[in-house]
């Protein structure tokens, strides 16, 4: 590979008119600046969703507490889902890969910078309506408010019916608008990684991280597709008299579920494999080995996401199927713990025998495969389907999920941060606050949702806004509440952390990690268009290559 | 200080395990006991029913399994961690570079395949004998339709219809007299959840789901509306009168009377059936035949109101009526507006409802 690509120094900083500058980043087709543009605009949701998570837990705090009215509970466990599943979780991964692929591929763009943008600012657009309905939910007339019918919004609930005014509508087209951005962002990094890897990198010597991103974008493709089609359809019943859910003129309910959750469950995996694919590059660099099994490694991913579009009516035991659908949903979900089990034990074997590194990064990593392996446990468990007809719509399940998307996806998401902001600021993010930001949030983590598997366990439905007084959900929820507030301070310790080192950080030069992919060859933050030369590669690990070129990889690929 | 680090973590992992097993330990004291007391907490632990006491021995075997592959592999995880860490004077030079291993990823992908044929086997079994159970002859029969938000229970056998508070018999082996339930919604989706009879099943409009249970002991078991419904989802309340043979065929027998025709009453009677109430409610042998709101034909007989919201008293009875949102705000039942004297009249009215 070219070494002149280290050469090129950071984009120069002189000080310009703040409306130029505003100017430039509205107007950017720079896959980094999108993935910055992505990355803050989750963060910012992400304290939104946070504010309603805890406004949902303080009411919960005693029985038939006051805080809030049930019409505004129910409207924010609906934001918070929302919020976090398709105007965090997705922006903020969206960005990390559109920030990465490229850099990682040694390509100077993605495939359709303009497209690209496009996705961006369909997405950014969605989360703005998604909240203008607080303002305009009941039309102009009077005041508005929130959809409160669940994330899921669940027929008949959804219908004209049951959700009058326009609640309802915003939450539609806000989904209908987002999932185009998605889908636009997953055509353009399938094109980018198919069509744009330098010379050398042949698909079986791509970063894990950019294989994941590719698997991830094809599920995206099939699962957002019957979203929309749902929510076109939703809209259709809503304003030009269609029938599709409307049980009153004969539509169906559970035909409304068949769509949802053909999205939703791939959703899941649509998530948490990018998280797979930060752990495939952090956990390698700090155990300093190659990562443990690569073709496996893709297998799984590939058979997780083939397998995982079978299994999405395990969301819907409850709802009366006969036995035969309900066996074959449990064996597709248990199925599916295999290949992840496969990908558990292949970080480990990475770890096996390496010299870990116990940065922040890592420390992520390691809460992520803890927690990661709880949550696919209790989803084994959920698998089991007479099991389910006992924890499903209970807080057992809250606990469940949230584990995989706090505990997992979080979790993963942090350890990105403190590995590759390094490389999109020029600053390291501070060791000390990170660490305090890892155990804070470890703590308040474990509070929150080891305990509140328990509520479920003894019989509390989720989306309840106040319960019976009874002593043991009373204790159970006020622990809850506690951790979730410990959570909060380590969030504020996190953004802490991130605007002063933006500032104040340590200098990171090209490769604080000594990593060994592309991106730690350019200059942090990277020049423009990235490589002033495309790079050639010649094994998985280029800058291992380049570092002891006594001892290449590519002698052993 | 990497030492006390790795120690710490260590403590914290362990603190989280010891949390999630002194929960568990603290839930299953919580909830045995017989379950005579309704603030009694529904585990699912306690079951005292066929249904949820298959799904209970079900747990078991999955909760083992589970238990056993998180035992595994997060020794392995702590060993590596503690074992593999960065030691104070390390040399700096790169460990072993080692690429993977077929014989031990084939290993750790046939082990749990095998794993998971296990696990479906069990759960298919209890599917099948949970799912497919014949109905006897000596079944009772209880249609449950969900309103929001509130149970309607319509006994097809006998002709009874009542709300909220489900009796059903006592079940024992020597006379097998389990009670299946037919499952509809007049509105959104709702779900039957009485944890300690049987797992939940949804009540959804335009399908016609079923569920059974025999419980072999008599007592209240509570449960509530686990779907999310709308509005007041959460005071959809549920109680299971589990009674003996006997005090069931009296209640019955009770329910099937017309309803009682006081005359020290018939002011309040006057007001039920000149204002709204009608529209929503029924009352047999008068003019009354609302089925939007609950059956009030034999009020008194319940212990609750408003779906369990609040105890069936005087006082709470003039709330109900007087102003719902004070005890159900967003239930469907309207503010009745009436005069003070028409609001007593109509309340002793009510509560000659025997």
């Amino acid at each position: 590979m070219s070494s002149d690509a280290m050469a090129i120094p950071a984009a120069g900083t002189v000080a310009r008119p703040w409306v130029e500058v505003l100017h430039e980043w509205v107007t950017t087709v720079d896959h980094k600046r999108l993935g910055i543009l992505y990355i803050v605009y989750a963060l910012i949701f992400l304290v939104v969703g946070g504010i309603e998570a805890t406004i949902i837990r303080i009411q919960l705090i005693r029985a038939h507490n006051d805080f809030v009215s049930p019409q505004v509970f129910n409207r924010m466990f609906t934001m918070h889902g929302t919020t976090m599943i398709f105007f965090v979780a997705m922006p903020v991964l969206f960005g990390f890969a559109n920030y990465l692929v490229p850099l990682m591929i040694g390509a100077r763009d993605m495939a359709f910078p303009r497209l690209n943008a496009f996705s961006f600012w369909l997405t950014a657009f969605g989360g703005l309506l998604l909240y203008f309905s607080f303002l305009g939910g009941s039309g102009l007339y009077g005041a508005g408010n929130a959809p409160d019918v669940g994330w899921w919004a669940y027929a008949p609930l959804a219908a004209k019916a049951f959700s009058p005014g326009h609640s309802s509508d915003y939450w539609t087209i806000a989904l209908l608008v987002s999932g185009f951005g998605s889908i636009g962002t997953a055509i353009n990094l399938i094109a980018t990684i198919l069509c744009m890897r330098c010379p050398g990198m042949t698909l079986n010597r791509m970063p894990l991280l950019a294989w994941l991103n590719l698997v991830m974008s094809g599920m995206v493709l099939i699962a957002i597709t019957p979203l929309s089609a749902a929510q076109i359809m939703l809209l259709i019943d809503r304003y030009l008299g269609g029938h599709f859910f409307d049980t009153q003129a004969g539509g169906s309910a559970t035909i409304w579920m068949h769509f949802f959750w053909i999205f939703g469950h791939p959703e899941v995996y649509v998530l948490i494999i990018p998280c797979f694919a930060f752990m495939s590059e952090i956990i390698p660099v700090f155990s300093r080995k190659p990562i443990f099994g690569y073709p496996v490694m893709v297998g799984a991913t590939v058979c997780i996401a083939f397998v995982s579009l079978s299994v999405w009516a395990h969301h819907m035991f409850t709802i009366g199927m006969n036995s035969y659908a309900n066996s074959f949903f449990a064996i597709t979900t248990m199925a599916v713990g295999v290949p992840t089990g496969i990908k558990i034990f292949n970080w480990l074997g990475t770890m096996w025998g390496g010299k870990i590194q116990f940065k922040t990064p890592m420390l992520f990593s390691i809460g992520f495969l803890f927690q990661f392996l709880i949550a696919g446990l209790t989803g084994i468990i959920m698998s089991a389907a007479p099991f389910d007809w006992q924890l499903s719509l209970s807080y057992f399940v809250v606990a469940h999920f949230h584990y995989v998307i706090v505990g997992g996806i979080l979790f993963a998401v942090f350890a990105a941060f403190y590995y590759w902001y390094p490389k999109i600021t020029g600053r390291m993010l501070s060791e000390k606050l990170g660490k305090l930001h890892f155990w804070l949030f470890l703590i308040g983590f474990h509070v929150t949702f080891d305990v509140m598997h328990i509520p479920g366990l003894l019989g509390m439905p989720r989306r309840i806004y106040t319960y019976e007084p009874r002593p043991s959900w009373e204790t159970l929820n006020l622990i809850v509440t506690i951790g979730a507030f410990i959570q909060g301070v380590a969030i504020l310790v996190f953004v802490t952390n991130l605007v002063l080192s933006y500032f104040k950080g340590a200098i990171a030069g090209n490769d604080p990690w000594d990593g060994w992919t592309l991106e730690w060859s350019v200059s942090s933050p990277p020049p423009a268009y990235n490589f002033a030369s495309i790079p050639v590669v010649a094994s998985r690990r280029p800058l291992w290559d380049l570092k002891h070129p006594e001892d290449p990889d590519s002698r052993y690929e | 200080m990497r030492q006390t680090e790795q120690n710490r973590r260590l403590v914290s992992k362990t603190s989280g395990l010891a949390v999630l097993l002194g929960g568990g330990l603290l839930a299953a004291s919580l909830c045995f006991g017989a379950p005579q007391n309704p603030s009694q907490v529904p585990s699912i632990f306690d079951p005292h029913s066929t249904p949820a006491e298959s799904i209970y021995h079900l747990s078991h075997f999955v909760l083992s399994i589970t238990g056993l592959i998180f035992a595994v592999v997060f020794t392995l995880l702590a060993y590596v961690v503690v074992k593999y860490r960065r030691r104070p004077g390390d040399t700096g030079r790169e460990p072993t570079q080692v690429y993977g291993s077929t014989q031990i990823e084939l290993a750790w992908t046939v082990i749990p395949i095998l794993i998971v044929v296990v696990l479906f086997l069990a759960t298919a079994r209890v599917i099948h004998s949970v799912q497919d159970a014949p109905k006897p002859p000596s079944a009772l029969e209880v249609t449950a339709i969900g309103h929001q938000f509130w149970w309607e229970f319509r006994y097809p056998q006998f002709g009874v219809v009542t709300a909220n508070e489900l009796h059903i018999p006592v079940s024992d082996a020597a006379r097998p007299r389990p009670t299946f339930l037919t499952l509809l919604s007049a509105d959104t989706d709702h779900s039957f959840w009485v944890p300690q009879l049987a797992g939940k099943t949804d009540l959804i409009p335009n399908r016609v789901n079923h569920m059974w249970m025999d419980p072999y002991q008599t007592g209240i078991f509570l449960g509530q509306c686990a779907q999310y419904c709308g509005t007041q989802h959460a005071k959809m309340l549920l109680r299971v009168y589990v009674d003996t043979p006997d005090e069931f065929d009296v209640w019955v027998r009770a329910q099937l009377q017309p309803a009682v025709q006081d005359d020290v009453v018939s002011a309040g009677r006057r007001v039920f059936e000149s204002t709204a109430c009608i529209n929503c409610h029924a009352i047999r042998g008068t003019v009354a035949d609302g089925r939007f709101g609950p059956d009030l034909t034999h009020l008194m007989s319940r212990q609750t109101i408003a779906s369990g919201a609040a105890e069936n008293t005087k006082a709470n009875l003039r709330l109900w009526v007087q102003s719902p949102d004070a005890i159900k705000p967003g239930s469907l039942m309207p503010a009745m507006q009436l005069r003070n004297a028409d609001l007593e009249a109509l309340v002793d009215y009510l509560e000659t409802l025997r």
